[in-house]
């Protein structure tokens, strides 16, 4: 469990870690928290000839609102994040899941944006981009592009970064009054990954009628899956017990676990409709 | 002799350890600490077949990379290469089968379980030494993985090894009295299949081993992690050619044995200490956690098909038994897993007939040997579960049912006749059942239960109760051997041969010196597992470190005490009958201010003018040994309230409670402690840790991402109390308390999770082990 040789390279800037990895391309990959990267070249299931450690690049790991959306810096450690008021205020959905992001030592080291990258189906920060509608910066020597996260993840541990850019900021709209959060799931142990994972995201009229819903759910198939479906189905509803049972069956359908040493695909299905559920019954009480 | 004052009782205090410290400061020697001048770093390229042919190893591109000093294929080994011992032959059964095959240093021709050695690389570093591992090529043809018991055994199934008729590595049939009369006379008779699969032990450190060859000396000095540091000695030497004095085992601190690291031998430990002395330099191996997945042993799965006969009031009059074993690869350890199922079965019940014969299987797996439990937990699991299933058929209470085939009091010792893993037909030295039952269904709070579980379900709760009896076999011989010496300091050595991985033994058989010779034990320095200070004695295991070395300890303290009060009388000319040893001094009775202290007495039994009379020996040193002439039985019950998630299946543990009887307790603190971190293992077996593998022999969950171990979260504090029911077989009284947390919880899980989700009214039992949520989902949902 020794990784395989490598340059490790720590640029003091932003430019400077680009330039790098543009010269570099596919040979380089990015330190940033090391938590699945490290673990992986010990392996030597990653064997990257360099590292550009992002360690000492300095503006890369802020949290600026602006009328309640959010802007986060790619290395804004899990940590820092978990216990940002602002972000409590504007999005406790992200302190609520990154709870249950594995353990607090790794959240010391792991970084949002590293995370993210990573793009692992099974880990909890992307199902809440999705549920969040986040978009995210990314930079390349050239400039900067933004995507969405439902464009972003392509498959496990593949996202539509190129070999030159960085994902650097994440970007969270600002979630419109009387909306509630929640985030479930169901891991074997504290801090492993889930078996299951629901992100739900309500908006009531002040009638107490559902006008926006988003659900997304981990290790729920090759990537961070939306459930629009269950979600459009919520729409014009009162989010009564019978309502969110319709959506919850709904999503069970959407979901494509795959199934794996701790779970059976069929279920990680079950577990899929059991917590929209009650993720959702959450939500809706945190709108209200 | 006189009789220790009360006041300086050592025996029984709940010390806190004398190794602690060294131990929380990291100031304890491990054998990773162990860094010597020039010393190289060995790897392994092992198999990443579970079976197949070695058709080519290149290994030319690996000699030429910088830093690589040494790289050993099979052949290199010339006449070193050979087969492992067999370390515990079968004892003496009519009619058995036992085909012996045991593990190579280095695979040669065909490999047979995944992760077995192949290459050794020796390097200036482990990063040299894994990146040549990546150099060389080898070439494989796969051949058909064996796995499955039951196919296994097929007529015409592909062979484990080529040279047997089938994949049976043993066969053996046991019985006690005449189970089809039994079966004929029985008003009911219960019969299940049961599936119980054992994991690895996953010692927190792994395996490892440096060998230091000093030429000046013509000594070699061996530090490994084993629970048998004078066998691994005598074993080396021999294999070596060298003399028992010229080889050095030192077993430091050690973090967790559990059995595995009892395995002799394993083949880096013959290749480290070869390697070592034919480059003449030190050489260090660690195992990585990876390696520990394959290349150390594991228990795993047993296939039962039994039945219980009864009569109409539940009492049983009969045990069959027939069962599939999984020994791996190899079998160098023998049947006594196997037999511990086989034996154990039984459990604390008075069954007059049995008959059980089982089948040991060579699969394409790591090689099974004991691990914590040692197969008990097999046949446990399969006693209560069809205890359960006949109290269910005979309308009887789960806990009535028990109490009304427990072995009375006065039946003791009692004769099960059958041969255990000691070679001894097993006997139950001493037991008192039904008060350690009352106490554990009193802890638990076994009368409200039925009320608090109603309740509970009215706010949509599923609470389920588990009750599960178990005994335990300890301390079984052949011997320990102990050496006490007082120095003029007036502190007190004692030295043993076994090992120590997290015992206590630095302190409990430091009481037991204490205990004899009145003084305090933090005064008593023990030294385990150094074979230059002790080089007689057979290891750790077995939970009989307390029982059978404590015993030679207290042999040793008592010859020693005798010595000391013998050179006090003549010191003050009085009679050993007025003098009083206690506070390190000795003293006479009613004038203590003529008192000597320990060190000065030392001091006199070794001068150095004048002479030690004749017939005498110098200094106040005794050596003793201990030998039981069979193991002792130790007993307990296992209760506890899990709450079920009805729809995630996720249990949690609300309640639990662990009822104890292993003899004279030495030291209740340390025995709490080994109480609980067996149920925390046996909590990991039966709910989080299952070696997962593909058809093609693959293991998929080789890393603790995946293969769960119990956290801090997931075990519950628990009640413990205790019984005592002295053993007859030693000084102290004393039976090990090893293995008995880990013992019972499959079976108390299993029964507990189906009271909380009433399973059996909607026709599902539970008779595997281990459970998940997921599976046990798959169990709830195929019937639904």
């Amino acid at each position: 469990m020794k990784p395989a040789p490598f340059e490790w390279h720590a640029p003091a800037s932003l430019a400077e870690a680009l330039a790098l990895k543009a010269a570099h391309g596919e040979e380089a990959r990015f330190l940033a928290g090391g938590q699945s990267l490290v673990p992986a070249m010990n392996f030597r299931v990653a064997q990257p000839a360099i590292l550009v450690d992002l360690n000492r690049v300095a503006g890369l790991d802020s949290v600026v609102e602006e009328n309640g959306a959010l802007r986060l810096g790619a290395m804004l450690r899990h940590a820092r994040l978990e216990r940002d008021a602002t972000a409590a205020r504007t999005h406790p959905i992200l302190a609520e899941a990154l709870h249950e992001v594995a353990h607090p030592q790794i959240r010391n080291r792991g970084t949002i944006g590293g995370n993210l990258s990573h793009a692992d189906p099974a880990s909890e920060m992307p199902a809440v981009m999705l549920a969040l509608d986040a978009r995210f910066g990314l930079r390349n020597a050239a400039g900067e592009r933004e995507v969405a996260a439902a464009d972003f993840f392509l498959g496990p541990l593949t996202t539509a970064l190129r070999p030159d850019e960085m994902l650097t900021e994440i970007r969270l709209p600002a979630l419109p009054p009387r909306s509630g959060t929640a985030f479930l799931e169901v891991a074997r142990r504290q801090g492993d990954y889930p078996m299951m994972g629901v992100a739900a995201v309500v908006t009531l009229d002040a009638a107490g009628m559902c006008i926006a819903a988003r659900i997304a759910c981990c290790s729920a198939g090759p990537t961070p899956v939306a459930a629009p479906r269950a979600a459009a189905a919520l729409l014009g509803t009162r989010l009564g017990e019978a309502d969110i049972a319709a959506a919850a069956e709904l999503l069970r359908d959407e979901v494509e676990p795959l199934g794996s040493v701790q779970a059976s695909a069929g279920y990680q299905r079950h577990l899929a409709g059991v917590l929209a559920r009650r993720a959702l019954l959450l939500a809706k009480g945190r709108a209200a | 002799m006189m009789d220790a004052p009360r006041e300086t009782r050592q025996i029984g205090r709940p010390l806190t350890r004398n190794e602690d410290p060294r131990l929380l400061t990291g100031r304890a020697l491990f054998v990773d600490d162990v860094e010597l001048p020039r010393m190289l770093h060995a790897a392994f390229l092992r198999s990443p077949h579970a079976h197949a042919e070695i058709l080519s190893i290149d290994v030319s591109a690996v000699k030429a990379r910088p830093g690589v000093v040494a790289v050993i294929t099979a052949e290199d080994l010339g006449e070193y290469w050979q087969p492992g011992p067999l370390l515990v032959p079968p004892p003496p059964i009519a009619g058995m089968t036992f085909r012996q095959r045991c593990q190579v240093p280095l695979a040669k021709g065909v490999v047979r379980h995944l992760g077995e050695p192949i290459v050794m690389v020796v390097a200036e570093s482990r990063y040299v030494a894994e990146d040549a591992v990546g150099d060389i090529v080898l070439e494989f043809a796969t051949r058909p993985v064996l796995g499955d018991l039951e196919a296994a055994i097929v007529p015409g199934a592909p062979r484990v090894h080529e040279d047997l008729p089938d994949n049976i590595a043993a066969e053996v049939v046991q019985r006690k009295g005449d189970y089809a009369a039994a079966r004929a006379g029985a008003a009911h008779i219960i019969r299940r299949r049961f599936w119980y699969d054992h994991g690895a032990s996953m010692a927190m450190e792994t395996r490892g081993i440096v060998a230091d060859w000093d030429v000046k000396s013509d000594r070699l000095t061996v530090w490994d992690t084993t629970q048998a540091p004078v066998v691994i000695r005598n074993g080396l030497a021999a294999m070596l050619g060298l003399s028992e004095r010229q080889v050095r085992v030192i077993a430091p601190f050690i973090g967790g044995g559990f059995g595995p690291k009892m395995m002799m031998f394993y083949p880096e430990e013959v290749l480290i200490p070869w390697i070592a002395l034919r480059l003449e330099r030190p050489v260090k191996w660690i195992e990585d956690r990876l390696e520990h997945f394959v290349a150390t042993t594991h228990e795993r799965g047993q296939l039962h098909d039994a039945e219980l006969a009864l009569d109409g009031n539940g009492r049983i009059l009969g045990v069959r038994d027939e069962f599939l074993m999984d020994t791996g690869a190899y079998n160098p350890y023998g049947l006594t897993v196997p037999l511990n199922s086989q034996c154990t079965l039984l459990n604390c019940y008075d069954i007059p007939a049995y008959e059980s014969r089982f089948r040991a299987v060579y699969t394409n797996r790591t090689l099974v040997t004991p691990y914590r439990g040692a197969g008990r937990q097999h046949g446990i699991f399969v006693m209560e579960r069809l205890m359960d299933a006949a109290a269910r058929e005979l309308g009887l209470d789960r806990v009535e049912i028990r109490r009304r085939n427990l072995i009375p009091p006065d039946a003791f010792p009692y004769r099960n006749e059958i041969i255990y893993q000691d070679f001894a037909p097993l006997t139950y030295d001493s037991g008192n059942y039904g008060p350690i039952l009352d106490a554990a269904l009193d802890a638990i709070g076994h009368a409200g239960f039925a009320t608090e579980k109603a309740k509970a379900k009215a706010e949509g709760r599923h609470l389920g109760l588990g009750v599960v009896c178990y005994v335990e076999g300890t301390g079984i011989g052949p011997y320990e051997g102990a050496k006490v010496r007082v120095q003029t300091s007036g502190k007190v050595t004692l030295a043993t041969g076994i090992g120590t991985q997290g015992q206590g033994h630095f302190t409990a058989f430091a009481q037991v010196v204490a205990e004899q010779l009145g003084l305090d034990a933090r005064d008593v320095e023990v030294t385990t597992g150094d074979t230059d200070q002790f080089d007689w004695g057979v290891g750790t295991f077995a939970s009989r470190g307390a029982v059978v070395a404590g015993a030679a300890t207290h042999g040793a303290a008592v010859e020693v005490r005798k010595k000391v009060l013998k050179a006090a009388a003549e010191h003050f000319e009085c009679a050993e009958e007025d003098l009083v040893l206690d506070g390190g001094r000795v003293s006479i009775a009613g004038i203590p201010e003529r008192h000597i202290t320990l060190g000065a007495l030392a001091q006199k039994a070794n001068p150095l003018r004048g002479a030690v009379k004749p017939g005498t020996e110098p200094g106040l040193e005794a050596t003793s040994y201990f030998g039981p002439e069979m193991g002792a039985t130790a007993a307990g019950v296992h209760a506890m309230v899990i709450e079920v998630d009805a729809e995630t299946l996720r249990p949690a543990i609300l309640r639990y409670v662990v009822v104890h009887d292993c003899g004279t307790v030495l030291n209740p603190l340390i025995l709490a402690g080994q109480i609980q971190g067996g149920v925390a293992q046996g909590i990991g077996n039966a709910f989080f840790e299952e070696l997962t593998w593909s058809e093609d022999g693959q293991l998929l969950n080789a890393s603790l991402a995946d293969y769960l171990l119990p956290t801090a979260l997931d075990v519950p504090r628990m009640e413990l109390r205790h019984t005592v029911t002295p053993s007859p077989l030693n000084p102290l009284g004393t039976k090990g308390a090893g293995e008995g947390g880990a013992i019972p919880v499959g079976a108390l899980y299993a029964q507990a999770i189906e009271d909380a989700l009433d399973l059996p009214a909607r026709g599902i039992e539970i008779t595997e082990i281990p459970l998940s949520p997921s599976r046990l989902w798959e169990i709830v949902h195929g019937h639904d």
